[in-house]
């Protein structure tokens, strides 16, 4: 175990968040089991009052768990200076491997949240509040992954060795165990770069189509869409965006573009990843709720600004990702 | 949207102003939580920087001899043997000690220098060339009071009384490197220290290939078993690891302070005043939304954390890089007698920052979240009525 300020923070507010959401959900509990929208009773009225308790709760806690997604990497790169052979926060992750899992926890738990965030209040627009039993389960089923999450990060912080020097020998003792390795490796190129750009493309087309017609078909190819960028970008980005930034054919990291030498261009990379992702899922996954007409006002109301959302995104980090590619004196696919 | 939202904003500075007396209680003592955290990490941050900087011109690895598993001097001709390993630069044979001091009761260390030795940065005067010449650091001219030209008298292994002209001086920005240091030529040193003719302190090898470090330390210690090779990278290592733990340490044991700030905290923000009740219950007559409440508490408890992380980490900056952290160094610094007083370079970075706010804003909002509601479902008949 390191004792280090970051892994302090990060473990001492995750346990925060997590007890707080335990109480969420035990409220929640106790208003799945008893609402009643039609009563007017007063058990009625005081379970009305604990649902903006229960969503300030969980707004505050999902709102520490995207932040604390950017403090785990911060914080990750920092120790890997602890490791032999660990450049960045990549071998500072395959020093323990658990680290991985933590953070696939952490992506899955920034989507799960705000999508969770933006129902709710979708929800809370409506007058009849529909959406309250479905919200409620998910709040069941999150629950457990932030403690998943908590655990993890607990298990990878204390199952870190740190290399120092024994009392007997200096060098030695670093080599007897493998020093850790520090890349990734990545898919071929030029496929990889293909399915990117055909993915990145359609991805626009449909979105224009879904801003100009109504029909269901492109929020939910929209959908479908999102998804698959999402996960072809993050290979994208392993397999050949990163060599682009850093004009290096080895260098396969995908945390050092976050770092100041690379004058922090991994932010709006990934910013403009997972918000384009996040908006391109909502159209989508708001369809079905279309049926209920409270929901279907809301939502046709705020449609073209998720859309719109989801489009900027997007291009944003086509842009990012494609300028070094076309203009970058580094060339990948010449010859 | 956006500008009812900074009308809410208004309206909850507005009322904070109301309550000068409760806030100012509540950002005082959560400043002085801030200035804590923020004077540990701010502290260590810049040891640890400063470290890693002093360390880029520490040899690739320094190579001692154990005996009976304690460190022993080290033959000469060991420096050889290393020497033609391949991959090897120049291996310098290092002649050093310590020197208690009764009188001040401190300990120098006392390095001795060959003659061609290179220009030092830092410097003023001349290296030492004969046997009753010294340059030494600025900790110990300032503590003997004395100055170029003038003399410096320490007492040898054998007991003699020997006075020494001092011929150089250290600048005390290198303080940190040179504070306690006292310059003598290699031959005098040996003398001074009766150490035998063919034997060396350490030796510091210089290794071409930053990557072949490892497996040179793995020859070395095969080729002469006896011997300890020690990287830089693992003194720099345990370095880190070693500031790391000693700030975790200090920030665990600081974190009871910061539950205690935060039962301070949740108490003030239950115990509401009935004219404050009576205010929430207006404002929900005149047409506030239960939402709109909570988003002016929400408003009040960020007003309150943001000023006070700004005023605390403010003083952590002052206390920590104006007032060379007087509170916090016996404790984190360690080690040699005498303290180099030296003025640290502030090297915070987001990331310092980061893990402050998450240290201390989010315990302050969490404790605040239960007390905010139960004053936002306030009926508002309940209240006038009373």
């Amino acid at each position: 175990m390191i004792l280090n300020p970051g892994i302090l923070a990060l473990l001492f507010g995750s346990t925060i968040a997590f007890v707080m959401l335990l109480y969420a959900a035990g409220l929640g509990v106790k208003i799945l089991s008893r609402w009643d929208p039609q009563s007017s009773s007063e058990e009625q009225l005081l379970l009305e009052r604990k649902t903006y308790l229960v969503s300030t709760i969980v707004n505050f806690a999902f709102g520490f768990e995207i932040l604390s997604g950017l403090l785990f990497i911060y914080t990750v790169e920092d120790i890997h200076r602890l490791f032999i052979g660990a450049m960045c926060a990549t071998g500072a992750l395959n020093a323990n491997q658990i680290g991985w899992l933590a953070l696939l926890i952490k992506i899955i738990l920034f989507f799960a949240a705000a999508l969770w965030v933006h129902f709710n209040r979708l929800d809370q627009r409506a007058e009849d509040t529909p959406l309250v039993r479905p919200k409620y389960l998910g709040l069941l089923l999150l629950t457990p992954l932030v403690g998943l999450d908590l655990f993890l990060q607990y298990s990878y912080f204390t199952g870190l060795q740190p290399e120092i020097i024994t009392s007997c020998c200096g060098s030695l003792f670093s080599l007897g165990n493998d020093s850790v390795a520090s890349e990734l490796a990545g898919l071929p190129a030029k496929p990889t770069m293909l399915a990117f750009f055909l993915i990145a493309g359609s991805c626009l087309i449909i979105q224009t189509l879904c801003l100009a017609s109504k029909k269901a078909i492109f929020r939910y190819l929209l959908f479908v869409n999102a998804l698959a960028l999402f996960f072809i970008s993050m290979a994208s980005i392993v397999s050949f965006i990163s060599l682009y930034i850093y004009q290096m054919p080895t260098h396969h990291c995908p945390f050092d573009m976050l770092q100041q030498n690379y004058a922090f261009v991994g932010y709006p990379i990934y910013i403009g990843l997972f918000t384009g992702t996040l908006f391109g899922l909502i159209p989508g996954l708001s369809q079905p709720l279309k049926k209920i007409a409270s929901l279907k006002r809301e939502i046709d109301k705020y449609e073209r600004r998720w859309l719109l959302l989801s489009f900027f995104g997007i291009v944003i980090f086509l842009l990012i990702v494609a300028w070094p590619i076309l203009f970058g004196p580094f060339i990948l696919l010449g010859y | 949207m956006i500008s009812g939202k900074l009308k809410i904003l208004e309206h909850a500075l507005l009322s904070m102003g109301r309550r000068k007396q409760k806030n100012f209680a509540i950002i005082a003592v959560y400043t002085l939580t801030v200035a804590t955290l923020a004077s540990i990490l701010f502290l260590t941050q810049s040891l640890r920087t400063e470290a890693r900087n002093v360390l880029l011109d520490a040899p690739d690895l320094v190579v001692q001899r154990l005996a009976a598993g304690r460190h022993d001097l080290i033959p000469n001709h060991y420096a050889e043997k290393i020497g033609q390993l391949p991959g090897v630069g120049n291996v310098t044979p290092r002649i050093w000690g310590y020197y208690y001091d009764s009188l001040k009761k401190v300990n120098f260390t006392l390095m001795g220098i060959g003659p061609k030795e290179r220009d030092l940065q830092l410097f003023s005067g001349e290296l030492p060339k004969t046997a009753k010449q010294c340059a030494l650091g600025n900790g110990i001219a300032k503590a003997y009071g004395v100055e170029l030209g003038d003399s410096l008298v320490l007492v040898d292994s054998q007991n003699r009384t020997l006075l020494y002209e001092i011929t150089g001086l250290f600048d005390h920005q290198s303080n940190l490197l040179t504070n306690d240091l006292i310059l003598l030529t290699e031959p005098e040193l040996r003398r001074f220290f009766n150490l035998p003719a063919d034997r060396a302190t350490d030796l510091a090898v210089q290794v071409y290939n930053q990557r072949e470090i490892a497996t040179l330390a793995k020859k070395i210690k095969y080729e002469l078993p006896d011997t300890r090779p020690v990287g830089k990278t693992e003194i720099l290592h345990t370095y880190d690891t070693v500031f790391n733990w000693r700030s975790g340490i200090m920030l665990t044991v600081f974190v009871s302070a910061l539950i205690a700030f935060c039962i301070l905290a949740w108490d003030k923000a239950t115990g509401i005043s009935a004219e404050e009740k009576r205010e929430i219950g207006i404002l929900k007559a005149i047409g506030w939304d239960t939402t709109d409440v909570l988003m002016l508490k929400f408003w009040e408890g960020l007003a309150v954390s943001l000023s006070s992380f700004l005023l605390g980490s403010s003083i952590a900056y002052l206390h920590i890089y104006f007032y060379g952290a007087s509170v916090l160094t016996p404790v984190i610094q360690g080690w040699s007698v005498l303290f180099p007083e030296f003025q640290l370079t502030p090297a915070i970075d987001l990331y310092q920052i980061f893990v402050l706010a998450i240290l201390t804003i989010v315990p302050y909002i969490a404790c605040t979240v239960i007390p905010s509601w139960k004053s936002a479902i306030t009926d508002p008949d309940s209240v006038m009525r009373s």
